[in-house]
């Protein structure tokens, strides 16, 4: 190999001293975690409050939860553990059923106008181990035909678990639909009525 | 009007190995850690007022050249007059020019490396944009603050050098 174009692209530092930047928390810090009921992201913002808590199966769903924090929060969105240890630490808790409650700070910013009205609602009035449906969450935000909007909203719940959308089911009683799959609403209705 | 970027994180994990790569490269082994760290310290304060979200690689790479002209220029401001044969002698120790730097350590390729640290200092960096960072003519004129006809001219120039050192 006598070309220099080719031996210039071929240059490699020593492996053993290249490490990733250390860059200090920044506007959102970000951690996934494997947890019982899935792999889930968490995600602070600059105030400490907790913007983001989504299921994130697959890679492009991690994808597309830093995407979305990067265009309504901030693009400097790094992953920082550190920074998420009391949110890890209180949901860890709260899936091992030591805990029933929640004491983070949140922030609705990944949430529509109709979502703000809803999930701070859904947080009042169907406590640990209530459940409620669709419908009568509708009309406890006034809109009650509008259980179908509400569904929506929290399949597109942006604080799963912490506002809990799993203790929402449909009229008839069956589980229906849940961003982090069926199999987690059962684990955590399961554990909120002390099947676990 | 605003610009959607993808989230900082994403850049550092598809680009940090290139960004070291440069880095060491511009600034060799010894300086070249602290070269890369402060790029991405400066690209992390940039980035929001950034107005495209296009060529992310060749914004990084761009930071990280200033980022090793600016230590170069820093190790050339750090020594000291040269009267005193003691305190010179401890000055190359301690402060080599950064074509000396680029040589201190473990370089895979040497007499390649030797060329290249000889080269005047805008064809090494050319060259070393064009083939070590794999960036086009226009990003390297834009890093160089020149044409890109001026780019292609510093690229060639160094390679007729390097092809006649290692043939």
């Amino acid at each position: 190999m006598t070309d220099p174009t080719a031996r210039l692209s071929a240059f490699q530092p020593d492996e053993s001293t290249l490490r990733p930047p250390v860059l200090p928390p920044s506007d959102v810090s970000y951690v996934v975690e494997d947890t019982p009921i899935g792999r889930m992201l968490l995600a602070r913002n600059d105030s400490g409050a907790l913007v983001a808590s989504g299921f994130v199966a697959t890679a492009e769903d991690e994808d597309r939860l830093l995407t979305r924090l990067s265009e309504r929060v901030s693009p400097r969105v790094l992953r920082q553990p550190g920074e998420l240890d009391e949110a890890r630490t209180q949901l860890e808790a709260f899936l091992e059923g030591r805990t029933r409650a929640f004491s983070l700070r949140t922030d609705l910013a990944l949430a529509s106008d109709f979502q703000r009205a809803v999930l701070p609602r859904l947080a009042a009035t169907v406590g640990y181990g209530d459940r409620a449906t669709y419908g009568e969450l509708a009309a406890r935000v006034d809109r009650p035909s509008a259980a179908r909007a509400v569904g929506a909203a929290l399949g597109a719940n942006p604080l799963c678990v912490v506002l809990p959308c799993h203790r929402i089911v449909a009229s008839s009683g069956a589980l229906t639909g849940y961003a982090g799959g069926l199999e987690a609403k059962r684990y955590l209705l399961d554990l909120e009525a002390g099947h676990r | 009007m605003s610009v959607k970027l993808p989230a900082f994180q994403t850049l550092v994990d598809a680009h940090w190995r290139d960004v070291a790569r440069l880095a060491h490269a511009l600034a060799g082994p010894v300086d070249g850690d602290d070269v890369a760290q402060q790029a991405w310290t400066q690209a992390l304060a940039a980035y929001p007022s950034l107005r495209s979200a296009r060529n992310l690689r060749g914004w990084l790479l761009t930071i990280t050249h200033r980022c090793a002209m600016d230590a170069h220029r820093g190790r050339a401001r750090r020594a000291v007059p040269h009267d005193d044969p003691a305190s010179l002698a401890s000055v190359t120790k301690a402060a080599p020019a950064a074509d000396v730097a680029l040589l201190d350590g473990p370089m895979l390729d040497q007499p390649l490396w030797a060329s290249v640290a000889a080269l005047p200092p805008r064809q090494r960096e050319a060259v070393v944009l064009k083939y070590v960072a794999d960036l086009d003519h226009p990003t390297i004129a834009a890093a160089l603050g020149t044409s890109s006809a001026m780019s292609r001219r510093l690229v060639s120039d160094a390679l007729a050098t390097l092809r006649k050192d290692v043939s």
